[in-house]
């Protein structure tokens, strides 16, 4: 599986949706994932890559790993696995 | 029948000193008692501050079987219980002895110990643990040592409430004297959740500061934890009186409230509940408070609802009262905040003096209220609020009053 579908598996998971209906360019607002629930993916990203996602619940938009659209996220996550 | 309610004793331990005297020097200072934990295996941690009490050790404290039976949450109880009974010069014995009590709460309770003891079998494989380990981790260890220790044979058990344990512990032993049912309640709260797995759980939230708890400053960036304890005599009025105790100030109200919405973020409306309550309980107009001791995590969430409870609560003289949160200084105790809380609730009513919110950088419009930043304030107040807002949406509030 790829890093996206990966993403996208853990996203709609959360989201409750079929991975197909997660489009790379939706906000995860858009998905319906609530903060509690993005606390849950960093988890399973981080579990599903074995890498440590720099992420502070008080500022989840200010931080250096982009959470504003699916893509971003996966874009953060591939330069996280080459770091 | 109701009774009024004062305070004869205070006592505590924390990351700002070892007794009473200690903690209010170091509020008057705005002195940072946060710092690099000192724990194993504090490498694996992502977070790696905390209000830890340092140089301590328990063997100046403890002979070898006490050691044995005391967590760290039920040691730090009992010294600050030391210095809280000392203080209120009392003894208990017959029918003193039965009409008094201890209520104390604790979110993690032995928490160490069962760190320690899960590292014993999980880790180390090994098949036995010391005989001691339930007496020694269970919740109402703390409470069950001091009712021993000082003879307290009346209602006694432990509260917990997460982040609210030691408001609402204090708010049972308040109703039980004000009812008639004890002369004399032991009250407060403890904890020593500075441990790898009592962090490791925090973590996950992704709620921790890593460098600082900045309350109320738009730069904060989460809460840190802390330890310790916080002891206080609550006594009938008329026993005190008659005794011709020392009194540091009356328990003027208590009120709680649930948000009934979620399990960890705040809700304005559960918080301005209690905070509306225990006004209405204390019988005090809400012009007469002075100063409030903040809730104040350091959080996005608590700190701006709190503000905007508060806002809501006061109306106009929200501008006018002080707020802050020593959480910048202790760090968060969790089951024990609101008891080292109620310390910089005494120091305003009997010194004058209202802590500061350390750490504070930069405004944030939606905590736009006086938060005593960085330097405490010399200022006369005769009433005081102590909120606490647990996750689980369960507040508690308490008003003291100057006697």
């Amino acid at each position: 599986m790829s890093t996206q579908d990966k993403i996208i598996a853990i996203l709609a998971e959360q989201a409750l949706l079929a991975p197909s209906d997660v489009g790379v360019d939706d906000a995860l607002e858009d998905l319906g994932i609530d903060s509690m629930a993005l606390v849950e993916c960093i988890f399973a990203i981080e579990e599903a890559f074995d890498i440590s996602v720099p992420f502070n619940a008080n500022a989840p938009h200010n931080g250096e790993f982009d959470i504003s659209t699916v893509a971003s996220i996966i874009a953060a996550v591939e330069r996280l696995k080459a770091e | 029948m109701t009774r009024r309610v004062v305070i004869t004793g205070a006592g505590t331990i924390n990351a700002l000193g070892g007794d009473v005297p200690a903690t209010f020097a170091a509020m008057k200072e705005g002195r940072c008692g946060i710092g690099p934990l000192e724990i194993r295996d504090v490498e694996r941690l992502s977070i790696q501050i905390g209000g830890q009490v340092k140089g301590y050790d328990e063997h100046s404290h403890f002979n070898r079987q006490q050691i044995a039976l005391y967590d760290r949450f039920t040691q730090f109880t009992l010294l600050a219980a030391r210095e809280a009974l000392a203080q209120s010069g009392l003894t208990f014995t017959g029918a003193l002895a039965d009409h008094s009590g201890v209520i104390l709460g604790t979110s993690g309770g032995g928490l160490t110990t069962q760190d320690e003891n899960y590292r014993t079998v999980y880790e180390e494989g090994k098949n036995r643990v010391h005989p001691f380990i339930v007496p020694k981790l269970m919740n109402n260890a703390a409470v069950s040592q001091v009712s021993m220790e000082w003879n307290l044979r009346g209602p006694s058990f432990t509260v917990s409430t997460a982040c609210a344990s030691s408001n609402h512990a204090m708010g049972q032993a308040f109703n039980m004297v004000r009812s008639g049912m004890a002369t004399v309640m032991v009250t407060g709260g403890s904890e020593s959740m500075l441990c790898f797995g009592g962090i490791k759980a925090w973590e996950g939230l992704r709620v921790m500061s890593k460098d600082a708890c900045r309350p109320f400053s738009a730069t904060r960036n989460g809460m840190v934890q802390g330890e310790g304890a916080g002891v206080f005599v609550f006594e009938d009025y008329a026993h005190a009186k008659a005794r011709g105790a020392e009194i540091l100030c009356e328990v003027a109200g208590f009120a709680m409230s649930s948000d009934a919405s979620d399990i960890v973020m705040p809700s304005k409306q559960g918080a301005a509940r209690a905070i509306a309550g225990a006004l209405r309980d204390a019988r005090i107009d809400r012009a007469e408070v002075g100063y409030i001791n903040a809730h104040g995590t350091g959080t996005a969430a608590n700190d701006k609802t709190e503000c905007a409870a508060v806002a809501d609560v006061f109306g106009p003289h929200a501008d006018k009262l002080m707020i802050s949160s020593t959480k910048s200084m202790h760090g968060h105790l969790i089951g024990g905040t609101g008891a080292v809380e109620l310390l910089a609730c005494i120091m305003a009513l009997r010194e004058g003096v209202i802590a500061p919110t350390i750490g504070y950088e930069e405004p944030d419009p939606e905590c736009a209220l006086d938060v005593v930043p960085n330097v405490a304030r010399d200022a006369a107040v005769d009433v005081v609020l102590s909120n606490a807002f647990a996750f689980g949406g369960l507040n508690a509030v308490i008003a003291l009053r100057k006697i």
